[in-house]
């Protein structure tokens, strides 16, 4: 992989990175410039379509193919909507996107608003990300200024607002009719599909929502074109003809117990082992891993030794992180692909609670069973790691974390889905250590979990 | 015809809109939920309602591998539906060609008992102390589709109770199951928008804005709409265990919407009304000036038996004694002549009522005058749901009338029939000198409606009965004052503000020594025997073409309304 040259991240290193003139001397708005002269809206959400791109915030769903969905010869407003309300564990591609090269998020939401024939674009950004609202509020300025954004941008009849709205700090905005609702003023609670979005969103109008990563994949795929995407990544797999392929560029990020946490640009498809110990270099403190989380918190844990079916001599490490990898060893998906190591020493029983913690917390509380569910969950393994716990807890958790979610039908949205995976994956690959902590009566080393905070 | 199968029972729905829930329904089939209501938005965030869905189409079914929510649910032709009951469907009804591995319900019923075991887990279950026990949906459901033991070993959240909410309603926060009715009552019915929902999990709570309690026309209704008893009618708090009520289909006698409600009595005490359903009146809801607005018949100021003048001052009379003497008395008032005795019909008699003594009246001398009594009007109608300015938004959804009586329509038909033009109350005000006789027919809860329509003090005519149920400027001035029977006390038909007529059935018995006008009517017109309603709503059918339909109608238990009359 020594040969491969980042492409979304090719400018943070750079000095002003963040400045217009930057961004303008590295080519940068002449693509849009040429698209809005010689290409057509559809062309260009035709060549998205094609590029096989898959939205990069959680679910995948290809990005062309969601724009399609818009009703045909809509009288307008059309909304895009960008979700920047990055508040995924673990997760942190998007800020360094927004922080050290916003412009080429710009300008891919640019591109695509000439898309989809949207005049206005919603940026919502969650308010912890207080120097990437600054670094975007600065750049979109600048393009006022510039007269790239506003009405008929370089006489060409386009006209595009792009609007920043801070969020207040709620996970659930992160999905996307949670968004729309807080954007609208409300309580972020998802709203009931059908509709979506596409046809009924923000203001009751079209609208589409797209993550801040999918929009700097969409400004390379016009500058690079489609060869060049397609030929990073893992194409479909031919037994399976619900797979889109995972092509392109993908930022992961690094986290938890390695020696070099950080954000890295790799083709998609590497695998887990490579990630941690290549590119996070290695485990911390001379370690080894127990678990990784494949792509934030929902996705779940992997065991990093339970040996893989049929392939002999790997183990759940070696998977690669890829839209489909994750789910062969019974995690939810590649989610926000930010892994996060938990090393040989540190307890599941504590990480689990940790987890709990997290989601009861997060949980916006409308549907019953995630909202008793979480809560409940946490209120045992509290317990758990307090050294009171029974057999039949692990059970109940695993009944709990089953039951809840989209899949299964009884949530609306996908946050309990992603708050039982990582239970019920967590008690299914490492029972053993639950079951002697609890005959034990093991109690959790830490008491109180020291929450970090800087806006 | 587009067919929907529900637990395999074909059911056509015609062209209607349904979804799972109602579609059910029709089937006879009931779909547990909390959060739907056919009067408000749907949420489907409660999961109780959870169904299985699939489609029948060319002779095989596909169902879908998970479970929906029944209230969010379309139907459309074809679809199969199958609820956690299917267990107990009924067996002759050929089954569908479901896929051999398919477990029809077993889904639904095990997503329907978490849904329940979640419910449960931090609810107090403290139903012994509770007003809602015995009407609770959880209480009920639990019973049938929950499990019997909680696994939850753990502490349960107690949040505080709020009293504070609003001075007619308090809120029992900790047996809340956040179904968010009461939130979308006041959004979207009253348009007033003080309850919300505050905080995040499993630590979510009902609540007000601090300084702007729940203070609105329609917010009793709240507690009609919690599944639970979470929300609490401070009026009915703790008074009476609800499987202690007797249940009467009722007439809300407070304004001209007529309201259809339940009136829930004890030992012929009224507790409590609700708000019936009946898209004709009123639809789900009713007012609070309604549903709060029975107490005058329990007030100790009632006059509950009849009184005489006897030099200057009332005295006690017994009905055995003094019905000779009246009729004695108005016989001889009418037969001296005829166009000085007047009687006056108040808007809150029934029909039959006005019916009865107005052709009682008009059979001893075809010139007594029949009057319309005064009829009452506060304010402007006032419309809902309202803007954050107090403005009316449109599509109304509710109405509270102006008119504060409920029969004028009904009061009015009759004096039309009978006499050829209904005489207003302020019209015979300035006449009362010259009355050699005057019945005043009232039943007037505020007695200062009364007093309003008299305004000046007259010379009384010289024989005044006064059947009232409180004193003002007109029993004072009377020689005989007599006591007046509620809307909740007698059997009758109302006629409303749009012509819907609503027969409705006797919720309590009045006080002992109270007569009721239609007995008075059969007294005083020597119509033998104990006063019968269906016999004078026979009368009043065959007599009054608009009223036809009266006839051959049973009263309604079920709250079915009667074919509007043009009135």
């Amino acid at each position: 992989m020594a040969t491969f040259e980042p492409t979304l991240l090719a400018r943070i290193a750079k000095p002003n990175s963040g400045k217009l003139e930057g961004y303008r001397n590295d080519g940068g708005y002449a693509t849009f410039e040429k698209v809005l002269k010689d290409k057509q809206p559809l062309d260009v959400v035709t060549q998205v379509k094609d590029s096989g791109l898959r939205g990069r915030g959680g679910a995948g769903f290809p990005c062309g193919l969601k724009w399609t969905f818009l009703p045909k010869d809509h009288p307008g407003p059309i909304y895009l909507c960008i979700n920047a309300d990055e508040s995924e564990p673990c997760t942190y591609n998007n800020r360094i996107l927004m922080e050290k090269d916003p412009h080429q998020v710009l300008e891919g939401i640019m591109l695509s608003c000439y898309a989809i024939k949207s005049q206005c674009a919603y940026f919502y950004i969650r308010y912890e990300y207080g120097t990437a609202y600054r670094t975007l509020q600065a750049a979109i300025d600048e393009l006022y200024a510039a007269g790239l954004l506003g009405k008929n941008i370089k006489g060409s009849g386009f006209t595009l607002d792009i609007f920043l709205h801070r969020g207040a700090g709620a996970y659930i905005c992160g999905e996307e009719t949670g968004l729309i609702e807080s954007l609208e003023g409300k309580r972020a609670w998802p709203r009931i599909k059908p509709p979506f979005p596409a046809i009924e969103g923000a203001f009751r109008k079209p609208t589409i929502v797209n993550n801040v990563e999918t929009m700097a994949c969409v400004t390379q795929i016009m500058k690079k074109g489609n060869d060049w995407f397609k030929s990073l990544g893992v194409p479909p797999d031919p037994k399976n003809p619900r797979d889109a392929g995972s092509y392109g560029p993908k930022l992961y990020t690094i986290a938890g117990h390695v020696n070099e946490p950080k954000c890295v640009e790799l083709p998609m498809g590497v695998t887990c082992r490579d990630l941690v110990e290549k590119h996070g270099g290695g485990v911390w403190k001379g370690r080894k891993a127990k678990s990784v989380n494949p792509g934030g918190l929902s996705m779940g844990f992997i065991d990093v030794n339970a040996p893989l079916k049929g392939e002999d001599g790997k183990t759940e490490y070696d998977i690669p992180l890829d839209f489909n990898g994750p789910g062969k060893v019974g995690c939810l998906g590649l989610g926000t692909a930010a892994i996060c190591v938990v090393d040989d020493q540190t307890s599941m029983v504590d990480v689990l609670h940790n987890v709990c913690q997290f989601f009861s917390h997060e949980s916006c509380g409308q549907c019953t069973p995630c909202r008793e569910g979480t809560g409940w969950m946490l209120k045992i393994t509290d317990r758990l790691r307090r050294g009171l716990g029974r057999r039949e807890d692990l059970d109940i958790l695993v009944d709990v974390a089953d039951r809840i979610g989209i899949i299964p039908g009884t949530t609306i949205c996908g946050l309990s889905d992603g708050a039982g995976w990582p239970v019920k994956t967590a008690i299914r690959k490492f029972r053993a250590e639950f079951e002697a902590a609890i005959k034990d009566g093991t109690k959790s080393a830490y008491t109180k979990l020291q929450m970090a905070a800087a806006h | 015809m587009p067919t929907v199968y529900v637990n395999d029972k074909p059911v056509e729905i015609g062209t209607q809109k349904l979804n799972c829930v109602q579609a059910a329904e029709l089937a006879g089939v009931e779909v547990p939920h909390y959060c739907y209501h056919p009067g408000l938005s749907v949420v489907a965030s409660c999961r109780m309602c959870m169904v299985e869905t699939g489609d029948l189409k060319d002779g095989k079914v596909t169902m879908i591998p998970k479970v929906f929510p029944g209230c969010q649910t379309p139907v459309k032709d074809g679809t199969v539906i199958v609820t956690g009951d299917y267990g107990k469907h009924d067996s002759k009804v050929p089954k569908l060609p479901y896929d051999p591995a398919y477990k029809p319900g077993e889904r639904a019923k095990k997503s329907q008992a978490d849904t329940l075991e979640g419910l449960l887990l931090n609810h107090p279950l403290d139903c012994p102390v509770c007003d809602k026990a015995g009407e609770c949906k959880l209480q009920d459901y639990s019973y049938q589709y929950g499990r019997s033991e909680s696994r939850l070993v753990d502490e349960k959240n107690t949040p505080p109770n709020k009293p504070h909410l609003s001075s007619k309603i308090t809120l029992f926060t900790d047996r809340c199951i956040l179904c968010t009715r009461c939130v979308r009552f006041t959004r979207e019915i009253s348009g007033t928008a003080e309850l919300q929902v505050v905080g995040r999990g499993h630590h979510e709570e009902i609540d007000v804005f601090p300084g702007r309690p729940l203070e609105n026309k329609l917010s009793g209704n709240v507690v009609d709409l919690c599944p639970v008893g979470a929300l609490g009618s401070k009026d009915f708090l703790y008074t009476q265990r609800v499987w202690y009520l007797k249940n009467t289909d009722n007439v809300c006698p407070g304004c001209s919407t007529g309201c259809s409600i339940v009136t829930d009595t004890n030992k012929d005490i009224v507790y409590r009304l609700r708000a019936r359903t009946n898209p004709d009146a009123q639809g789900y809801f009713m007012c609070d000036e309604g549903r709060w607005g029975y107490h005058y018949t329990r007030s100790t100021d009632r006059l509950t038996r009849p009184m005489a003048k006897v030099g200057g001052t009332w005295q006690p009379a017994n009905w055995t004694q003094l019905l000779p003497k009246l009729k004695y008395a108005v016989d001889e008032a009418v037969l001296m002549s005829p166009k000085r005795v007047a009687v006056v019909l108040s808007p809150f008699l029934t029909v039959e009522e006005a019916y009865a003594l107005g052709s009682g009246f008009k059979k001893m001398s075809d010139q007594v005058r029949l009057v319309l009594g005064p009829v009452p009007a506060v304010g402007e109608d006032d419309h809902y749901p309202k803007d954050v300015k107090g403005n009316p938004v449109q599509p109304t959804k509710f109405t509270i009338r102006a008119e504060k009586c409920p029969n004028r329509k009904g009061v009015a038909a009759v004096l039309t029939q009978l006499q050829g033009e209904v005489i207003p109350f302020e019209s015979l005000v300035p006449e009362f000198g010259q009355l050699s006789a005057l019945w005043f027919a009232g039943g007037y809860p505020n007695p200062e409606w009364v007093n309003d329509a008299v305004k000046a003090p007259h010379t009384p005519p010289a024989l005044l009965v006064v059947q009232d149920f409180f004193p003002t400027k007109l029993s004072e001035a009377a020689t005989y004052w007599l006591p007046a029977t509620a809307a909740f006390e007698k059997e009758g038909t109302f006629v409303n503000h749009a012509g819907l007529v609503q027969t409705f059935a006797r919720a309590a018995k009045p006080p002992v020594e109270t007569r009721s006008e239609l007995q008075l009517a059969f007294d005083l017109g020597n119509r033998r025997g104990l006063a019968n309603v269906a016999a004078v709503r026979k009368d009043v059918a065959k007599a009054m073409p608009a009223f036809a339909n009266l006839a051959d109608v049973k009263l309604p238990t079920t709250g079915k309304r009667l074919e509007l009359a043009t009135v």
